[in-house]
């Protein structure tokens, strides 16, 4: 299969200044790489590094050492050293992420989040629009909230404003931190089954996902973060 | 897979002084089409500075700005006549000032403020400028009964969207905007800050916004460039300096703030 995504002796930690400078190690010479048409779940235990890798992925946490390479149409782009113009346009065509929390912008109604990324490509409003109602009934979030700002909206509504959001465009790159923590069984089968359907069209995914039912269900392979944990220095 | 790849405007090294006293030193950075550039720092940190020599308005000491002119040229801002620098601060650019009273014409009504762009790019039928200094007036939500009044009779944010509607008329490519928000109650600034970012995505402008409010730029710009006493600390994405900050002054920026 194609691989889609490459990590490099990836290395992080975090230099608290504010702090007096505490060094905090997350890890080290980590290497993964992942193909078209898998799910692959990091795994360890909280507080092990699961999300910093995934915003490290997503050039959302800056990467100090190795490379994270992403295929991007016939190129590669290294989102550790990429001029931020080049990351920019990475996140808008090929790599989609949904993060645990929905960001709301205020006064933009729930609908316009969603059809966001597709306007974003030059989708135009109607058909955009349609694409977000139609995620946004599936995932059953009731018609009369679609023109409201999520602001109000409640924990598990957020998240599927957000989960909607992130897979409007079928992006060939997909990060998913907890999709479906705090969603009832129903709405998780939803997600599930949306997930599913992103890997079947050939989405390379990386997910994190607390629940196993969930885990088990949609992924194809676990990687363990916690076998590159960084010692203290 | 890359498209737009040259830069509307590239800043390179740029220093400017006040005698001795440094405004800003060694800024460098380049902006694409349709991107917005926040710059933040505290309070004396040279923001209003670089905004003014990028925008012409100041001659640097060191350096040089670029921008790339509807016609694909390269135009020295610092090096073309006052003319063209006119010509292009009439057509191609859009300054919002911190005080609207530094933006608008106090002694001329709201729609002649509107109007007054157009006419500057040449426009001369009178039932066209007033019909766009209407639409403009609807756009930034000023109700259009208020189209004969003088802004002095304006509130504080009714001015500083009135002179948005003023500098956007004319469809700049490039805006600079200092402290846009800058003394106005939350809920306005909501509602401006909404109006942005929709005139933003929706013409495909490009802008560079000078704050001092975080959440602002989280929710406009692209990019950032910390500055602190004259200098660019920490420039990048808006996310990763905001939720990675690695220069230990962005970090305390950051954690000194709560954020939404
Ligand atoms: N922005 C940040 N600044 C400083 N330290 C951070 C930052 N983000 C994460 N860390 C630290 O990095 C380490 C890994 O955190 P991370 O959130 O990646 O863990 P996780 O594996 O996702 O845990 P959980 O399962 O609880 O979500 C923690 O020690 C955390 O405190
Ligand atoms: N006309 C001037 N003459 C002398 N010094 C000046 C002048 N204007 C600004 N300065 C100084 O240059 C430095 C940068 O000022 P500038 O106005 O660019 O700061 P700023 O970042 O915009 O601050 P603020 O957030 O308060 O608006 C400051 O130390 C200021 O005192
Ligand atoms: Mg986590
Ligand atoms: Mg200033």
């Amino acid at each position: 299969m194609t691989t889609m995504l490459k990590l490099e002796r990836v290395g992080k930690s975090f230099t608290l200044h504010v702090q007096g400078g505490v060094e905090i190690p997350v890890f080290e010479d980590l290497e993964l790489s992942v193909d078209a048409g898998e799910c692959v779940a990091l795994t360890g235990s909280s507080g092990v590094g699961k999300t910093t890798l995934m915003r490290m992925i997503y050039a959302n946490y800056t990467v100090p050492e190795g490379r994270i390479l992403v295929r991007h149409g016939d190129d590669w782009v290294d989102m550790a050293s990429a001029h931020p113009h080049a990351v920019l346009e990475v996140r808008r065509r090929t790599m989609g992420y949904v993060s645990q929390f929905l960001r709301v912008v205020p006064r933009v109604p729930a609908i316009d989040i969603v059809a966001e990324p597709l306007r974003a490509l030059g989708t135009d409003v109607e058909a955009a629009r349609d694409k977000a109602a139609e995620l946004l009934t599936r995932l059953n979030v009731p018609e009369r909230l679609w023109s409201l700002s999520p602001m109000t909206f409640s924990g598990g509504e957020q998240q599927r404003v957000n989960i909607a959001h992130g897979v409007a465009h079928p992006y060939p790159v997909l990060l998913l931190d907890e999709p479906t923590a705090s969603l009832d069984a129903e709405n998780r089968a939803v997600v599930l089954s949306l997930i599913d359907e992103a890997r079947a069209r050939g989405a390379a995914i990386v997910g994190i996902f607390h629940d196993q039912e969930a885990r088990d269900a949609v992924t194809t392979r676990s990687f363990s973060t916690a076998d590159y944990t960084r010692a203290a220095a | 897979m890359f498209i737009d790849e040259t830069p509307l405007l590239t800043v390179e090294n740029l220093s400017y002084f006040y005698g001795r006293h440094r405004g800003c030193e060694g800024v460098s950075f380049d902006l694409y089409p349709g991107e917005v550039m926040g710059v933040v720092g505290e309070s004396g940190s040279g923001k209003s500075t670089l905004l003014r020599v990028i925008a012409g308005q100041d001659r640097p000491d060191a350096g040089t700005v670029t921008y790339r002119d509807r016609l694909d040229k390269d135009l020295d801002i610092h090096r073309i006549s006052e003319a063209q620098l006119r010509f292009l601060t009439r057509t191609d650019w859009a300054f919002v000032h911190q005080n609207p009273r530094d933006g608008l014409r106090m002694n001329v009504s709201a729609g002649a403020n509107v109007g007054e762009r157009l006419m500057a790019i040449g426009q001369r039928h009178y039932g066209e400028i007033r019909g766009q200094a209407t639409e403009w007036l609807g756009r930034v939500e000023v109700d259009t009964n208020r189209i004969d009044d003088l802004p002095a009779t304006f509130s504080g944010g009714m001015q500083q969207r009135l002179q948005i509607a003023r500098n956007l008329v004319t469809g700049p490519r490039l805006v600079f905007m200092d402290e846009p928000t800058g003394g106005l109650d939350v809920s306005v600034q909501a509602r401006l800050l909404d109006l942005i970012r929709g005139l933003v995505s929706r013409l495909g402008l490009s802008a560079v916004i000078v704050t001092h409010d975080l959440a602002v730029v989280r929710l406009l710009a692209h990019r950032l460039l910390v500055m602190k006493d004259g200098r660019v600390v920490e420039s990048g994405l808006t996310d990763q300096v905001l939720d990675d900050p690695q220069h230990p002054y962005s970090q305390l920026l950051v954690s000194s703030i709560l954020q939404t």
